[in-house]
């Protein structure tokens, strides 16, 4: 077929049932990308004769004849087209992914659609900023700092002031991919073209429990182009898990690549890999496999029940660390500090409650993919969409026995991961299937096999019971905690541990008790998802404490100021933590009076009327640890290079979080420099020192302290190298942009004339030992339909205590994408199970990730802090935000109507139904 | 979404190319925006409808005929005729109203058509909504080669389920004048904003005074109840509350599902009372 491709000729062979997407990405135009591939979240859209349309919906053989433009159509770094611009200028994205989709709608636009952008941006959904930056791109406002785009626009309220030489940090840098990002241009894991690559499918199975008893793969082996038929019995009899941590120690070893017995529906039970997915698809629909069929158990309670089945009955508890297999029990944590029964019996108050969470998926809008092949060095090489390309290639040896340097792991840039891409789901698999045909082989996720065999984030049922004197005083907090981790145990000891920790000890309390279990179902696994258990729990206990606020007729900050922990203050949980767990700076009481004084102050929004509408406020704090325990490793280096500028080596991934705009913030301002002679290179094992990964918020204070210990080792080298070569002194000399220029003498000595043609090199590195802790409150003002339940945010305000903060409008961003992500789990997001182990949300149009018109624009305040520990007084900021949205909200509601949410998402239909209780 | 185990496209030209859909493995093809978000395993040939080159809007003295594969932008933008051409029509505002209840973008209108959704039959589906509420009748040519009509709400028969047969196809959908010279109020909720509808209820007050509510979206299929005039609210209220095939799924519980069709039909029975005491009064002037 032929059309006319971003005003070029183009011919390619489209297969009968094609879509024009897949049409276009084969032939290696990778600007469309696949978020959904059913015309629901609109990263591949592209114009058809001018036409807006999805093309992952549009059949490629109604293209014929057509001119199809995509977003590198518009234009390309160097050559923006306006809109283009505007994205950039305003910093409108954060992973990227749905940025070329969002572009190329975007620019069918006109003055006349702004106030119609809920409708006509419905169909682009976007996981991490939370879609205000996106709106400022498209009214043409400017939010990133040295801003070099025509926008004759006002910056919007908060822009920071230009960057300069030295003085990058505290300013909004912006993203160093962003030309390429916009335009199309920025590789994702499966945009690149390789010579004979092969795809993989999997075969899942339809029993939710099941030993399998037989398997013919003949047939399937016999179709042709199929090249391998993969399963139990070809799997390495290693157990693992899936998930990553600096300690595989930390997860129990439960998992094969192939199983003989399956735990939950859609488990792999065979791959094929074959030349194309179509030909791997119809191979595993030829494959037979008789099951015998075994007991399940879908309820965390009844798992723990006498007689329940045993999932994981065959494992050894101690080996494979597995708390108890015989009671489906993986992980449980029961300590008291202090006498909580005897407090609960003296308290004046006591209040009580059980509070539920639903199953939540990630929702990146790049799957989980990865290709593998096996380069000249025969070393097997991975590139995966991970946010722990190291701890990938850790696993990935042990599994095959192989040695490090044997294996490579890398990832381009990663298209959101928010915890699911902290475990290995594709690079097992893949690895096995290269070692297997000797071939490059591809596996991608579909968008159904995210919502029915990702990780999820961990359902959790909490019981809260908290004691107080007539003052408020908090005497007793008791904790129960039970948590859905579904068939396998990946993450299942972490989040409960750490969904129990900071939540419990922001409070002090003389009487804590917390009993808290992880236990396995049925169900399809629960993993690591942004908050890392602590949203759930805080659910819980702020949703406790504003009962207790409420019994007590007090205000519910002041409660907070009351019995929040201060400086100086144990940290307890069922003991006092270790002294790894510091006080680097406190600004939770900045943020209850900023949270305070802004719902005060009020927005102007208008209440809706009628009789039928209440209105109420609400709020809640939260406190994380800026690393996570026991180690978080970075390893980077920064070299000057002869042509005068900076490589940072670095092996954090980036997904959206923005480190690499604060990596070359930070080495920027230490070598004296601007951000643009800072080139990053980064989560390519074979690029850059160990890094342990990009989770636990750890890329700013880990791996970006990382960075600045490098760039200030490289400073000192520079000037030693100027003294040297010039036989002057070393404090004669200081860096400047492009070299460096002694004090009295205004000489100039460039880079290359003292670095050699290999450079200068310095390397740094953080073990993370010393933790701090960050800050955030959130608060709401919401009006709820009593008739509909509709639940409308009229005031959404968040206060956060990031330490120094190196990036504001990156900052900001993450502030308000965590904020956007907690509203979708807080009012829509729900993964819906049969009871039987079938996921029947399975498809995006059934799981609503909140668009732009689900979603206020957030007033996002900063504490006035710097902290001792994180690189220029940083700490962390992209889990914690996510973490009071839901409790404060919760509130909120409870203001309103007078009753109490205890379920979420508080969906309108269950608002309605309390509601019509009250 | 790549069908894959698609291995031909015929193109229909004339209406004996229809006889492959004979074969089960067959569907039809219009825009593709249901067929390529699905999976459809067993499926191994689309008969593409286009090339047939149906006239997406025909107005005529009996109301207007839209070609089953006429897109929903087209019909959303469609221009409200003068009076030369039969017009203005009261209901045309409820074309673009119904089409902001389909799921899917801006961008979907301009490829979905209104046959497809018709013909796709789920609850929530916006066209079903439109000719149910306007008592339109389908067109439908059977396999036979002979034609049926019948009216729409009796084409959706449950949740994605329509009186199609084997090989049949859906050529145009006919509303009657009498309907586009009414009165209508529309009204739609979701559990989000914009989001899949969970109750979509169109009311038409007839020139005659005659008032029909269409209960769509959270109803298994489209429920009309019908009154000789606007009835009174407590008469509504207990009619919709007596629909028996409310339905749960993702979009919303079968309870609210009724509960706010209570409500919805409220605001509409009163929207266009008022518009017509409006009426009354404009005249009087």
């Amino acid at each position: 077929m032929r059309m006319m491709l971003n005003g070029e000729d183009f011919s390619a062979e489209d297969a009968p049932g094609q879509s024009l997407r897949s049409m276009l990405h084969e032939a290696d135009h990778f600007a469309v990308k696949k978020g959904c591939d059913s015309g629901d979240c609109g990263a591949c859209t592209v114009l058809v004769d001018g036409t807006p349309v999805h093309s992952c919906i549009y059949p490629a053989f109604r293209a014929e004849g057509s001119e199809v433009t995509t977003a590198e159509g518009l234009g390309t770094p160097g050559s923006l087209a306006p809109i283009q611009e505007q994205f950039v200028a305003a910093g409108a994205f954060q992973c990227g992914f749905c940025t070329p989709g969002m572009v190329v709608t975007a620019s069918t636009l006109t003055d006349d659609d702004l106030d119609d952008l809920p409708r006509l941006l419905k169909g682009n959904l976007c996981r991490c900023t939370g879609y205000r930056a996106i709106e400022d791109a498209i009214r043409g406002r400017c939010n990133v700092a040295r801003c070099e785009a025509p926008c004759a626009a006002p910056r919007s309220a908060g822009t920071s002031a230009a960057t300069g030489v030295g003085t990058s940090v505290g300013t909004s840098v912006g993203a160093p991919a962003a030309a390429r990002v916009v335009s199309g241009q920025e590789p994702y894991t499966l945009d690149v073209a390789i010579a004979g690559l092969t795809h993989l499918a999997v075969l899942g199975s339809p029993h939710a429990h099941a030993r399998i008893t037989a398997m013919d793969t003949a047939a399937a082996r016999a179709l042709p182009g199929v090249h391998a038929v993969l399963n139990h019995e070809d799997s390495p009899g290693t157990l693992f898990s899936s998930a990553r941590h600096e300690s595989r120690l930390d997860d129990p070893d439960d998992t094969l690549i192939f199983d003989s017995v399956v735990r939950f529906r859609g488990q792999r039970v065979a791959a094929v890999v074959a030349d194309t997915v179509a030909i791997a698809e119809a191979a595993c629909r030829l494959i037979e496999v008789a099951y015998e069929v075994l007991p399940a158990v879908f309820d965390p309670h009844e798992a723990l029940a006498a007689g329940a089945p045993q999932i994981h009955g065959d494992k050894n508890g101690t080996t494979s660390r597995i708390a108890d297999p015989a009671t489906n029990l993986v992980a449980e944590l029961h300590g008291e500090y202090g006498d909580v029964e005897a407090a609960l019996a003296m308290a004046e108050h006591v209040v009580t409650g059980v509070w539920r969470t639903q199953r939540v998926s990630q929702m990146h809008l790049e799957t989980h993919a990865s290709i593998g092949w096996i380069d000249e060095d025969d070393r097997l090489v991975l590139r995966t969409s991970s946010q722990v390309p190291f701890l990938v290639q850790k696993e990935i040896c042990r599994l095959f026995d192989r040695e490090p340097s044997a294996v490579r792991v890398f990832t381009a840039r990663v298209g959101g991961g928010f915890g699911g891409k902290q475990e290995i789901l594709t690079e097992d698999v893949v690895s096995l299937a290269v070692l297997a045909t000797g071939r490059p082989v591809q596996y991608e996720f579909s968008r159904s096999d995210e919502f029915t065999l990702a990780p999820t984030r961990h359902p959790m049922e909490v019981e809260v019971t908290l004691g107080a004197t007539g003052e408020g005083r908090l005497t007793a907090l008791k904790l129960r905690v039970l948590a859905d981790t579904g068939a396998y145990g990946n993450h299942a000891p972490g989040v409960m541990f750490h969904g129990c920790s900071e939540s419990v000890s922001l409070y002090n309390v003389a009487n804590k008790r917390v009993d808290a279990q992880s236990v396995y179902t049925n169900n399809l696994p629960s993993g690591a998802f942004r908050g890392y258990g602590l949203g759930q729990v805080m659910f819980g206990i702020e949703s406790a404490l504003d009962e207790l606020a409420v019994t007590l007729g007090m205000n519910p900050f002041d409660l907070r100021r009351l019995n929040s922990v201060r400086p100086g203050d144990d940290l307890v949980v069922t003991h006092v933590e270790g002294s790894d767990l510091v006080f680097g700076s406190y600004g939770l009481d900045q943020c209850l009076d900023l949270a305070e004084a802004a719902l005060a102050r009020g927005n102007g929004a208008a209440l809706p009327t009628g009789p039928e509408w209440s209105v109420g406020t609400g709020m809640a704090s939260a406190m994380i640890a800026t690393i996570p325990p026991r180690g978080h490793f970075s390893e980077a280096s920064v070299t000057a290079n002869p042509a005068g500028d900076y490589t940072v080596r670095v092996g954090t991934s980036e997904f959206g979080n923005g480190t690499t705009t604060v990596h070359t913030q930070i080495a920027a301002t230490a070598l004296n420099t601007t951000p643009d002679r800072i080139i990053v290179l980064q989560s390519d094992t074979d690029a850059s020192g160990y890094d342990t990964g990009a989770f636990g918020s750890a890329g700013t204070v880990v791996a970006g302290k990382a960075v600045l210990i490098a760039a200030q080792r490289l400073a000192v080298l520079l000037t030693a190298a100027a003294a040297e070569s010039t036989g002057t002194a070393p404090e004669s000399w200081t860096l400047e942009d492009g070299g460096l220029r002694q004090l009295d003498s205004e000489r100039l000595v460039t880079l290359a004339e003292i670095s050699g043609p290999d450079g200068i090199r310095a390397i740094g590195r953080h073990d993370g030992a010393q933790r701090s802790l960050a800050f955030n409150v959130h608060a709401f003002r919401v009006a709820v339909n009593r008739a509909t339940g509709e639940v409308r945010i009229l005031q959404s305000v968040q206060a956060a205590d990031a330490g120094f903060v190196l990036n504001p409008e990156q900052c900001r961003g993450q502030v308000e994408g965590g904020v956007a992500q907690a509203i979708g789990t807080s009012l829509f997001e729900e993964m819906i199970l049969d009871g039987d182990g079938t996921v029947t949300t399975s498809v995006l149009r059934n799981y609503h990730v909140p668009s732009l018109s689900d979603l206020p624009v957030t007033e996002v305040y900063f504490a006035d802090t710097a902290d001792e520990l994180g690189p220029f007084g940083a700490k962390s900021m992209s889990e914690s935000p996510y973490n009071p949205v839901a409790p404060a909200l919760a509130n909120a509601v409870r203001a309103a109507i007078g009753r109490r949410p205890h379920e979420l998402p508080m969906s309108r239909d269950r608002v309605w139904r309390l509601a019509q209780r009250a | 979404m790549d069908q894959n185990t698609v291995t031909r496209i015929i193109p229909a030209r004339r209406r004996a190319d229809l006889t492959a859909l004979l074969s089960p493995a067959a569907l039809p093809l219009a825009g593709g925006s249901w067929i390529y978000s699905e999976q459809n395993i067993g499926i191994d040939t689309l008969v593409d409808l286009l090339p047939l080159g149906w006239a997406a809007l025909e107005i005529s003295p009996e109301g207007l005929t839209i070609g089953a594969t006429c897109t929903l932008s087209e019909l959303s933008a469609m221009a409200n005729p003068a009076q030369a051409e039969g017009g203005p029509w009261a209901a045309h505002p409820l074309f673009f109203e119904c089409c902001t209840a389909l799921y899917g973008s801006f961008k979907v209108w301009n490829v979905a058509t209104v046959g497809g959704n018709l013909a796709t039959a789920l609850p929530a589906g916006p066209m079903t909504s439109l000719l149910a509420g306007l008592d339109a009748r389908v067109l439908v040519w059977e396999a036979d080669g002979t034609d049926t009509r019948m009216p729409v709400a009796e084409f959706i028969t449950g949740n994605k389920t329509n009186a199609l047969g084997l090989g049949a196809v859906l050529r145009s959908i006919t509303v009657p004048r009498s309907s586009l010279l009414a009165e209508t109020a529309f009204r739609k909720i979701a559990l989000s904003a914009l989001g899949r509808s969970g109750a979509v209820l169109v009311g038409r007050l007839d020139a005659g005074g005659a008032f029909v509510l269409t209960v769509t979206a959270g109803t298994v299929r489209p429920v009309q109840l019908r009154y000789a005039a606007l009835p009174s609210a407590e008469t509504l209220f207990a009619e919709i509350a007596a629909i028996d095939c409310w339905f749960t799924d993702a979009h919303g519980s079968a309870d609210w599902r009724r509960a706010v069709s209570g409500v919805l039909g409220e605001e509409i029975r009163q929207e266009l009372s008022a518009r017509r005491s409006g009426e009354t009064q404009g005249d009087a002037r």
